[in-house]
């Protein structure tokens, strides 16, 4: 093993981040182009322009979530029981949601007739709506603090219900998710596209860029004086063997800011993603898609890492008894499935992004109308 | 203490999602190497209609694909959603091979079969066919990992319990990818998606030329599917998997139950033919048995014996006894006891804790546990005799009747007259569901055959789900059973339309039902409304 026990579990962190955001930056767009699908595409031609910009690499694209779950298993098997049993309810609305795109895609444009078709349509703006809007909500709940607690075997209880989820500050973070993924994806089609979809996304990217720094500022000032944020008093050493329950942990106003104050450089987080949403937004004005694609992937890079360094080294808090909350020193996998993991990685991780990059390439250039009428019968 | 009703619904609810799932799963597995096939045969010899053949097959590889990713989501979600207390009592272990396989394979599939349906102009014939061969690639590596999981829960080799963090921690990953009963499962299970590929090629191909139409590609898919299927099914029939079943307590608990075999018999061991297995009175009635053939399946000797479900639960009594005393120390343990001689008890005893844990079903502290309660935990550690019995007779039942019909088609194929054989082109024809009955049985046998474990020897069913209401599995189940019902009438009227339409699906212009409509409407008709008959004016 060449690497010890404590940075292992520091370095999962930054995996885990980097898939999560890996999701947010691909599948990210897929999800804000379901959700733009029925708004933007007026006619049936012009729908499937839409959905074939993003039909032969949607699926790839998800695979990020579904890694992503994976690694959280494999890494932090406490957070993936806690978490996924405590938003029960949640989840399975995501699931049932995320249900509708792989047949969406495959089976919309496979019969004429158009009830058929607009209902695929609206099941596509679903399948990108609803698991935007829950993510982002989950964040929000992480941000609170969530109503679980261990017994003496680690097993957890959940004593919130679904509709405590849905509180204010919650719903506002949705609502960045969703902005933010909109952008994205509103962007991602003016890359794709041309004509009256491209004028379209053009205007939706910017009113989508507007909501998402609107709402990430007003997020941000809830959390340094609306909510409380929370500290580790005492907890084992950071090397040591997990153990959930030895610690102690407070709420406090503002605690949730302790990190900027003692690392500076974690404020590039947040100006990253105002910055980033800012350019994005010149860059799509300017006609230059594919910069501005990169400049709002950084955008989403982070709004996601604020939210991971404003709660680092937590992963999620317990609000009804802290000392059962998770953080990223005692809700990890033992020091050797942590090594391996490592390894798979770093081993598949750029090869992964390598052969993505040539499917990228290859199924490069605009999507136009005419393409639509001339493989009618082999595209989405 | 979850509630016994929680237990039952997350039960039902996993098997139905998983066995759902698996309707789809085994069809991907053998019709992506049949591709490979047809695809292969079209770059070497430059033929249209091989090219064709990849295309329309590949349509119906795609409905059936996008329900495979559909359904294979729920299956990862449930882990952590319904089955809490595993995810977090195993999760070490489990979760290493779910991760490596989103990692190697599932990207690898998922990037690719993009490419497959729309990379056709902008890649070369070598490159596509790469491509094709990348997706068969990650959909069969996809199965290696699930079945190492799997195959974990059945033998759980490469790992021990740590009290400090109240789970089970790898100790060897080499043990984990390299467990027998793994590598047995893989093979087997993946032999068995050959097999289903390969039996709705024939059996649609059977159709066509029933019909009298497309006969030259018809007979191609058929001739292809027929050798492809002949080999596998011998593979799945000659490699079975019963080796893995001397391998690991649980196995040896399901091998029995298959059998219906209460007593240990000398060896060679006799194969119970057919009877009707009695639980409560422990024994086998009206059985016909077959002299030393259980023995040779089984243990694939004459010297070693099977063991019967009698000494089994005998076996498990005394285990469970020493559980008692693995989790009286665990108790010590876990409320600040460092002294080493606790430590060298729980050393000594932990191997059996889970065996200990079977008493939680019938009282909470474990250690206070009655002899009546004991002896109960006991007769319950082995699973109900009679359904793995029966299904595991239906399983083999569907795979000697599929040897007959690939043996027969291949043979037939060979000398040329297969197109004149209509009894054995209706036979492939509703043989079609015949894989599908075999591997869900299979399914069934293995994974009911391993109760009352989750974890065989290590955790019970009961503890490990998630601590819910009935009303969360109620709304769960409403939701899955509503939407699967609704996506199964979907997906199966487009398989039935478009296999119903045949190549002429392609709008090549060179197949039935578009010679038969020159003239008509075709080309770029498709906002037209819907024709009730199949005709090439429909959407792609």
């Amino acid at each position: 093993m060449i690497f010890d026990y404590d940075t292992l579990k520091l370095i999962w962190w930054l995996f885990v981040g980097v898939l999560l955001i890996g999701f947010a930056l691909t599948d990210g767009f897929d999800l804000g182009v379901g959700i733009l699908l029925p708004f933007l595409g007026r006619s049936d031609n012009e729908r499937r322009v839409i959905i074939n910009a993003v039909g032969p690499t949607w699926e790839g694209n998800q695979t990020w979530l579904i890694t992503a779950g994976g690694a959280i298993f494999a890494a932090w098997p406490t957070v993936y029981a806690a978490a996924f049993s405590g938003f029960y309810v949640a989840l399975l609305l995501v699931l049932f949601a995320l249900f509708f795109r792989p047949v969406g895609f495959d089976y919309r444009s496979k019969l004429v007739n158009p009830l058929w078709r607009s209902a695929w349509d609206w099941a596509l703006f679903v399948g990108g709506f609803v698991p935007a809007l829950v993510f982002g909500i989950a964040f929000g709940n992480l941000l609170q603090g969530v109503p679980f607690h261990y017994d003496d075997t680690l097993r957890s209880t959940y004593t919130g219900d679904f509709f405590d989820l849905l509180n204010p500050f919650a719903l506002l973070v949705g609502v960045v998710s969703v902005a933010m993924l909109v952008m994205h994806g509103a962007i991602y089609l003016q890359l794709r596209t041309e004509g009256v979809i491209y004028q379209r996304a053009q205007r939706a990217a910017r009113r989508a860029g507007v909501l998402l720094m609107a709402s990430f500022a007003v997020a941000g000032v809830w959390v340094a004086i609306g909510i409380d944020g929370f500290r580790v008093v005492t907890m084992p050493a950071a090397d040591a063997t997990p153990s959930i329950l030895n610690k102690t942990v407070v709420l406090a106003s503002g605690a949730w800011l302790d990190n900027y104050a003692l690392y500076p450089w974690m404020l590039m987080a947040p100006l990253l993603g105002f910055a980033g949403a800012v350019v994005a937004l010149r860059l799509s004005a300017a006609h230059r898609a594919g910069k501005a694609l990169v400049s709002s992937g950084f955008a989403i890079a982070g709004v996601i890492l604020t939210a991971g360094f404003s709660m680092f080294p937590f992963i999620l808090p317990s609000v009804t008894d802290p000392r059962s909350s998770l953080t990223v020193w005692d809700a990890t996998s033992s020091h050797l499935t942590l090594s391996w993991m490592f390894f798979a990685t770093v081993f598949f991780l750029p090869l992964i992004i390598l052969y993505t990059s040539w499917v990228y390439r290859v199924m490069g250039g605009k999507v136009t109308e005419k393409t639509i009428q001339e493989k009618q019968h082999s595209l989405y | 203490m979850v509630s016994e009703s929680v237990v039952e619904l997350s039960r039902f609810q996993f098997a139905m999602t998983a066995m759902y799932h698996f309707l789809f799963v085994p069809l991907t597995l053998g019709l992506a190497w049949l591709l490979v096939i047809m695809e292969s045969v079209y770059v070497i010899t430059g033929k249209q209609v091989y090219k064709d053949m990849t295309r329309f097959w590949g349509k119906l590889f795609g409905i059936n694909f996008a329900m495979g990713v559909t359904t294979g989501i729920t299956l990862e979600f449930q882990f952590g959603t319904n089955w809490a207390y595993f995810s977090h009592y195993v999760g070490d272990i489990f979760g290493v091979p779910l991760a490596i396989e989103g990692l190697m394979a599932f990207f690898l599939e998922s990037t690719f079969v993009g490419l497959f349906f729309f990379g056709w102009e902008r890649l070369s014939k070598v490159q596509h066919l790469c491509v094709t061969f990348l997706v068969a690639l990650g959909s069969n590596l996809s199965a290696l990992w699930i079945l190492i999981a799997n195959g974990w829960m059945q033998n759980p080799v490469g790992a021990e319990f740590n009290y400090e963090t109240m789970r089970m921690e790898l100790t060897s990953f080499a043990d984990l990818f390299f467990n027998p009963v793994a590598q047995v499962k893989f093979v087997h299970t993946l032999a068995a998606g050959y097999v289903t590929g390969a039996m709705f090629v024939l059996g649609i191909s059977a159709y066509y030329m029933l019909k009298g139409r497309d006969m030259a590609f018809a007979q191609r898919s058929f001739a292809i599917a027929a050798g492809f299927g002949l080999a596998s099914i011998l593979s799945v029939i000659i490699l079975g998997d019963e080796s893995g079943y001397e391998l690991g307590d649980v196995q040896k608990a399901k091998l029995a139950a298959m059998e219906s075999e209460w007593e240990t018999q000398e060896a060679p061991a006799s194969f119970t033919l057919f009877g009707i297995p009695n639980q409560e009175e422990q024994r086998t009635d009206y059985a016909i048995k077959v002299p030393f053939l259980l023995g040779l399946i089984a243990t694939r000797s004459i010297d070693e014996e099977v063991t019967g479900l009698k000494e089994i639960i005998a076996q498990n009594e005394q285990r469970i006894r020493n559980g008692m005393v693995a989790y009286a120390t665990l108790q010590l343990l876990r409320s600040g006891d460092e002294r080493p001689e606790t430590k060298a008890v729980f050393e000594a005893y932990k191997q059996d804790m889970g065996y200990g844990l079977l008493l939680k079903r019938y009282t909470e502290d474990v250690v206070d546990a009655t002899e009546e309660q004991i002896r109960m935990a006991a007769k319950n550690s082995i699973p109900d005799v009679a359904p793995v019995f029966w299904v595991f007779r239906l399983m083999v039942l569907c795979g000697f009747v599929l040897l007959f019909i690939f043996a027969a088609s291949f043979y037939f194929c060979a000398k040329r007259v297969v197109h004149r054989k209509r009894w054995l082109l209706k036979l492939a024809l509703y043989g079609i569901p015949l894989p599908w009955i075999a591997i869900e049985g299979g399914w069934f046998v293995a994974e009911y055959g391993r109760q009352p474990w989750v974890i065989g020897g290590i955790l019970p069913t009961n503890l490990a789900t998630s601590t819910l209401d009935k009303s969360d599995l109620y709304f769960s189940l409403a939701g899955l059973i509503g939407f699967y019902t609704l996506l199964l009438i979907i997906e199966m009227f487009l398989m039935f339309k478009y296999t119903r339409l045949g190549p002429s699906s392609l709008h090549s212009g060179r197949y039935h039902f578009e010679k038969a409509d020159e003239g008509g409407s075709s080309g770029g008709a498709a906002l037209t409304t819907q024709p009730q008959r199949p005709s090439p004016d429909q959407g792609g």
